[in-house]
């Protein structure tokens, strides 16, 4: 099992399935930044329409093939035909967001229903007409790469390296308009026509993807890397990068795992590999990740404690809260029979400083202290200059002589 | 036709009607509330609850699977809250995140486990068996009378008609949280409605109506009447109560005109064989919901500008 997935992963389980692992990392790269694009411009289940929608257009290509004589399953025709309907289907969910009032899910809701129930009756007439010969369309919704034809795989990984250069062409004015259409617009970016680019892209990858993966779990190629991608970055063309990065990562391993074993559907352990990198970064990602978060949490905790502690050896009472002793003990900040030690007396009037400069900060410098968002026991050289600070000093310098 | 309409017609069309009717109910207040893809979600991970119940119980027995099913949907939800609140990722691609990871280890664990004896596939569960669910014992219409031939009707009947009665049920006694908390959200919390627990008991609704209605009719009908006939009602009207009503005429026009479509329209056009009745259904829930948004008196948003 491991020595056939090594092989699978180092292009060494034939032609055919090195071609097929090529084609499904290009592909995971192109649906992982397309998917970005559309992520970020909040738009991320529209792709779902359009990966349904292509079912009614398989159909229709292999009865249109047929009837002209020909075989019917030849994959470029299908291919073709699922593009059309695909960008029908995308129409229609515009179309239903600018002329009626249905909000954007309900238009992509109704659209994926629609044409995919269309696209079922398709195939039950398809069977009818080819009765006791299997038309192999069932493939298209959960995708086989078992048996995959060599000029088919040729074709998947063509496509996936061509939906990679259009994705490198465009990114610049597509990461634009995806952050911030308003900004593009006025940049000179026509966005209406940046919107069609990014959805033509989304179709492409989606109709090379159909065999791969099928028409269902495509959607998750789309989604899941652009979202693993935003838990690591804040910036988009750093999101865009990453969510390709991951999707590569999980299209390549995925069909090498795939062919390395029987009763390994390709597309299920791609989108199962995509969603376990998502909940790794999920847990261990730098500052949006879970992990990351405990510990600001935990940090955020300790400077709390720390700083009534020494508010309280200031004050010159007793510190109780175990957890507050039991910090300060260890930070040397006070000794073994509770009295503060010199260097925690020393902090203690630091701190006791700091606060008195805050209650008065707080008094002049209404707005600026809100803004900085005033937590009790961030040093205030932070928020002021050192001018200010100054003059506050002196201010509580007038105080303590009046009193 | 009275004879053949009653022994293989009439209990998949009432079944059909009940379906649909259940799914629109809820449907019109997730239309409403924006979250219309929720039951989309649902009937995807419908898949992984019940093969897993099948590789815990050994068989296809049906409450398993509803448990399984049901299980399934409140993981998914529980989830894409979790995913939604712990990675701040907006609910549409927190959603798209769950349903198909969870859609594909149900496809994985149904690979995996040996299914050849049984009747279970991903077909199966996308596309239902309306077909088949032949009232086997009545002879023409003299056996709706006849309770030796009532109590051969399908079971799914009974469950279906007990979904949608529970479901009508709960939308009138809560009717008046479920308005006031979908059309001003902040209003009802102010007059003392737990807007929390009636957005959760609506998904919970809706779950159960897809999971009581996929075992009988698929995923796609499923969907596509938790959307679509709402969605046409909300172009017929501006009152909740008259769209609710719309969307339960829809319903009922999709079920009985795309099932006798699917089972009659071949035969018109000299075809030999029916096609889908779940693909036809869906397919006329659409064409109603093209109608209505070309022509529906309530069709464009107010203010909005008509292009002229």
């Amino acid at each position: 099992m491991l020595e056939a997935f090594l092989d699978a992963l180092l292009l060494q389980a034939g032609y055919n399935a090195a071609l097929v692992a090529l084609g499904a990392g290009l592909l995971g790269v192109a649906a992982g930044s397309s998917g970005a694009f559309l992520f970020l411009r909040k738009r991320a289940l529209v792709s779902d329409a359009i990966a349904h929608a292509t079912l009614p257009g398989v159909g229709l290509a292999y009865i249109v093939m047929v009837m002209l004589g020909g075989e019917g399953r030849s994959l470029p025709g299908l291919l073709l035909g699922s593009a059309l309907s695909a960008g029908a289907g995308l129409l229609a969910v515009q179309w239903l967001v600018a002329r009626t009032r249905l909000a954007e899910d309900a238009a992509i809701g109704a659209v994926l229903s629609v044409f995919f129930g269309f696209g079922i009756v398709l195939l039950t007439v398809i069977q009818n007409m080819s009765r006791g010969y299997q038309a192999g369309l069932e493939g298209f919704l959960l995708g086989s790469t078992a048996g995959m034809l060599f000029q088919d795989a040729l074709l998947i990984a063509a496509g996936g390296a061509l939906a990679v250069a259009f994705t490198f062409l465009f990114r610049r004015p597509m990461t634009i308009t995806a952050f911030d259409p308003e900004f593009a617009a006025t940049a000179g970016i026509d966005i209406r026509r940046m919107d069609l680019a990014m959805m033509g892209l989304v179709m492409g990858v989606t109709v090379i993807g159909l065999k791969l993966v099928g028409l269902i779990l495509i959607v998750a190629m789309l989604i899941i890397p652009p979202v693993t991608a935003r838990l690591w970055s804040e910036r988009t063309e750093h999101v865009v990068l990453t969510a390709g990065l991951f999707g590569g990562l999980s299209g390549y391993l995925g069909a090498a795992l795939s062919a390395s074993a029987p009763n390994l559907p390709t597309g299920p352990i791609i989108v199962l590999i995509a969603f376990s990198l998502f909940v790794l970064s999920l847990l261990a990602a730098p500052r949006r990740g879970l992990l990351a978060g405990a510990r600001l949490r935990q940090r955020y905790r300790k400077s709390l404690h720390r700083h009534q502690g020494l508010l309280a050896i200031a004050r010159n009472d007793a510190v109780r809260n175990p957890a507050t002793l039991k910090l300060l003990r260890r930070e040397g900040l006070i000794g073994r029979d509770g009295t503060a030690t010199e260097k925690g007396r020393d902090l203690a009037a630091t701190a006791a400083r700091n606060e008195k400069r805050w209650a008065l900060a707080r008094q002049l410098y209404t707005d600026d202290v809100q803004a900085g968002g005033y937590d009790g026991s961030r040093p205030i050289e932070e928020l002021l200059t050192r001018d200010a600070i100054a003059q506050i000093d002196e201010r509580l310098g007038e105080a303590s002589r009046d009193s | 036709m009275g004879s053949e309409f009653v022994q293989l017609s009439l209990t998949p069309m009432l079944i059909g009607i009940l379906a649909a009717i259940a799914c629109a109910l809820p449907g019109n207040f997730l239309v409403l509330r924006r979250q219309a893809l929720i039951g989309d979600a649902i009937s995807h991970v419908v898949l992984p609850g019940i093969v897993a119940a099948f590789l815990i119980t050994g068989s296809v027995s049906t409450w398993p699977m509803l448990l399984g099913a049901a299980g399934a949907a409140v993981v998914a939800v529980v989830l894409i809250e979790a995913i939604k609140r712990l990675g701040r990722i907006e609910p549409g691609a927190a959603m798209g995140v769950v349903f198909t990871s969870l859609f594909a280890a149900g496809v994985l664990l149904l690979e995996q486990s040996d299914t050849s004896s049984v009747h279970l596939d991903v077909e199966h569960a996308l596309y239902g068996n309306l077909e088949s669910l032949i009232w086997f014992a009545a002879e023409d219409w003299s056996s709706l009378v006849d309770s030796a031939a009532l109590r051969e009707l399908p079971p799914e009947l009974f469950r279906m008609a007990g979904a949608a009665f529970v479901i009508a049920l709960l939308t009138l006694i809560f009717w008046r949280p479920l308005k006031l908390s979908t059309f001003d959200e902040a209003f009802a919390r102010a007059v003392g409605i737990p807007t929390v627990a009636v957005s959760l008991g609506l998904v919970i609704v809706s779950a159960v109506a897809a999971v009581a209605a996929f075992d009988a009719v698929g995923s796609i009908i499923v969907i596509a009447m938790f959307i679509c006939p709402p969605a046409a009602a909300r172009l017929m009207t501006n009152r909740l109560e008259r769209q609710v009503f719309w969307s339960i005429v829809f319903a009922t026009l999709s079920a009985v005109l795309g099932y006798v479509l699917a089972g009659y329209g071949p035969l018109w056009l000299g075809g030999e064989h029916a096609v889908s009745a779940a693909g036809m259904i869906a397919t006329v829930s659409g064409l109603i919901l093209a109608l209505a948004a070309l022509l529906g008196p309530h069709r464009s948003r107010i203010g909005a500008p008509t292009g002229r």
